[in-house]
């Protein structure tokens, strides 16, 4: 795998940000987006839009395929036994808000549990709060170890017989922790749990395979992964997902309807009212041959090579502090430079033309953990080169030069 | 974009030696704001009576410019009758905007420079959120 030449199929990254050449590491946040993808989105538009599952005409057949195709694409990408098992939702956060608002909802009640972990984003502990607000449930979190992994023995002692649902992050958008989810999901399964994935962080970066993970649930965002903004998918497994309620009302979900009671479409349809994000997932579709044609394994290999690279590099910055375990990490580097504040050193960064994100990376449980109140992160994928990863240390040193020399 | 015009040396100075950090005792009004985008922080003390902010201090997180805007703000506004502390949260306001206001506590004019760093303007007006709503709720009192 080149980078150099895949940064190259990404017309965003060719350009100057402050008179500098644009080093991207922020991915973690929202990726950029390949030509195809671009040009998917635009002949769908031009060739193809029309509403799906409804007209006879031919672009309604066209845009119905092109949709429920990219369904198919997405079914596979992660190996889910059927399509029926793959929902289309607006991101991760919908997806997660659908599994704590309709399944955690129907299964829990006082005395029950709900177990998520303190490394959480905001989107996947919110959710279950509510959740666990409104049945009556408790939240339990399984403790973090000091570089902020966790144990398995731990998960065997958080999770218990009265725990209905596991929750939890595949990777932490802020430590890189990768979290052993094959494991956590059979201490779930034995206690008569099941458990809820979210996959925001690791979908983009490596080979899913719910199946194999044997997760009940899992969700992903297309923005992370070279797809669209807008579009996500929740996985679930055909029998949860069967005897689950809609949680949106409203056309393209019904079957049936009457004047005082309604009845809902088959899977996944049921899921889906109104009309769908139909160019979103057909974008999705053209981001994942994007990422398959590339491999998601080298894509990993790739991203595990630079981030030990950037490692070793920023390690020998006198006074940073680098958060998350140092081995067996995701493609991303959580830091804080001294007591020069994140936003000091994202905008001094900025004006070098390297964009990293500065702030609580919508983790402030996480963040009090770490007693920081705020930290900055440098995040790579599959366009960034040891050229970033260089340019990132020199501006990093210039920032620190810069307020030494100021405050001095 | 030049940071030297972001990160003046009165910037600076106030961000390493803030004026009026701490607590006070009698705080008659006590304001928490967040920022929740970034996490940034501020608790500001104000002592208030008769339509007069008689003193002012602050804790908090945050970056040089959340920071050096809260030295500034507390510094400015003490002896102030309401109406003038909040003609200049008005001032402040325009100042970020990029229009060019006088202030009697020339400090604050080093900020101007936040202007061409839009990413940065809502570290520098936490502080004077906090007083535009103390004094709010002072005057309720
Ligand atoms: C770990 C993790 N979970 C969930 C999300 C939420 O994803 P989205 O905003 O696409 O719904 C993110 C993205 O910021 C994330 O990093």
């Amino acid at each position: 795998m080149n980078a150099l030449e895949i940064k190259k199929l990404f017309p965003i990254l060719n350009q100057e940000v402050n008179g500098h050449p644009l080093v991207y590491l922020d991915s973690a946040a929202t990726s950029q987006k390949p030509i195809s993808v671009l040009e998917t989105l635009q002949k769908y538009y031009e060739m193809d839009n029309s509403n799906v599952h409804r007209g006879v005409h031919t672009l309604g057949t066209r845009a119905t395929d092109a949709y429920e195709g990219a369904r198919e694409k997405v079914a596979r990408f992660i190996n889910a036994k059927s399509t029926q098992e793959i929902i289309f939702t607006r991101g991760t956060t919908t997806a997660i808000n659908l599994v704590a608002g309709s399944y955690a909802r129907q299964v829990c009640k006082p005395g029950d549990e709900i177990v998520i972990t303190q490394m959480e984003h905001h989107s996947n502990l919110i959710p279950w709060q509510q959740a666990a607000k409104a049945t009556g449930a408790t939240l339990k979190y399984i403790p973090l170890q000091p570089d902020g992994s966790i144990l398995l023995e731990d998960a065997e002692a958080t999770i218990t017989e009265n725990t209905k649902v596991v929750a939890m992050t595949y990777v932490s958008n802020v430590l890189g922790v990768v979290n052993p989810i094959k494991e956590i999901a059979e201490i779930a399964h034995r206690k008569g749990a099941k458990i809820s994935i979210d996959g925001a962080q690791s979908t983009p970066h490596k080979k899913v395979d719910v199946q194999d993970l044997d997760c009940d649930f899992y969700a992903l965002s297309a923005h992370k992964m070279c797809g669209p903004t807008g579009i996500g998918a929740l996985y679930g497994k055909k029998e949860l997902l069967d005897n689950m309620d809609p949680i949106e009302f409203g056309g393209e979900m019904i079957d049936f309807v009457d004047l005082y009671e309604s009845t809902w479409k088959e899977l996944p349809w049921k899921f889906e009212g109104g009309t769908p994000i139909i160019a979103g997932a057909v974008g999705l579709g053209a981001a994942i041959d994007f990422l398959q044609e590339i491999g998601l394994d080298e894509i990993e290999v790739h991203e595990k090579k630079l981030t030990a690279y950037a490692l070793d590099k920023m390690k020998q910055i006198d006074d940073i502090e680098i958060y998350g375990p140092l081995e067996n990490r995701a493609g991303l580097i959580t830091f804080n430079l001294g007591d020069v504040h994140p936003h000091d050193v994202a905008t001094v960064l900025d004006s070098e033309g390297v964009a990293v994100r500065a702030g609580h990376h919508c983790c402030q449980p996480l963040m009090r953990w770490l007693n920081a109140s705020a930290t900055a992160r440098a995040s790579f994928y599959l366009y960034n080169t040891e050229e970033d990863a260089d340019r990132l240390v020199e501006a990093l040193v210039k920032t620190k030069e810069y307020f030494g020399h100021e405050i001095g | 974009m030049k940071l030297d015009d972001l990160y003046r040396r009165v910037i600076m100075d106030h961000y390493k030696n803030p004026r009026n950090r701490g607590e006070l005792n009698d705080g008659s009004v006590t304001v928490h704001l967040n920022n929740p985008t970034c996490g940034d922080r501020i608790s500001l003390q104000m002592e208030i009576g008769n339509g007069i902010v008689n003193d002012a201090k602050f804790t908090g997180e945050g970056c040089s410019i959340s920071l050096a805007s809260a030295s500034m703000m507390t510094a400015a506004i003490k002896g102030k009758k309401f109406d003038e502390a909040l003609k200049m949260a008005d001032d402040f306001s325009n100042l970020m905007k990029g229009e060019t206001p006088e202030f009697e506590y020339e400090d604050i004019e080093a900020l101007s420079g936040v202007n061409k760093f839009p990413a940065r303007i809502k570290c520098a007006t936490l502080a004077w959120n906090a007083m535009r709503k103390g004094i709010e709720e002072g005057q309720e009192k």
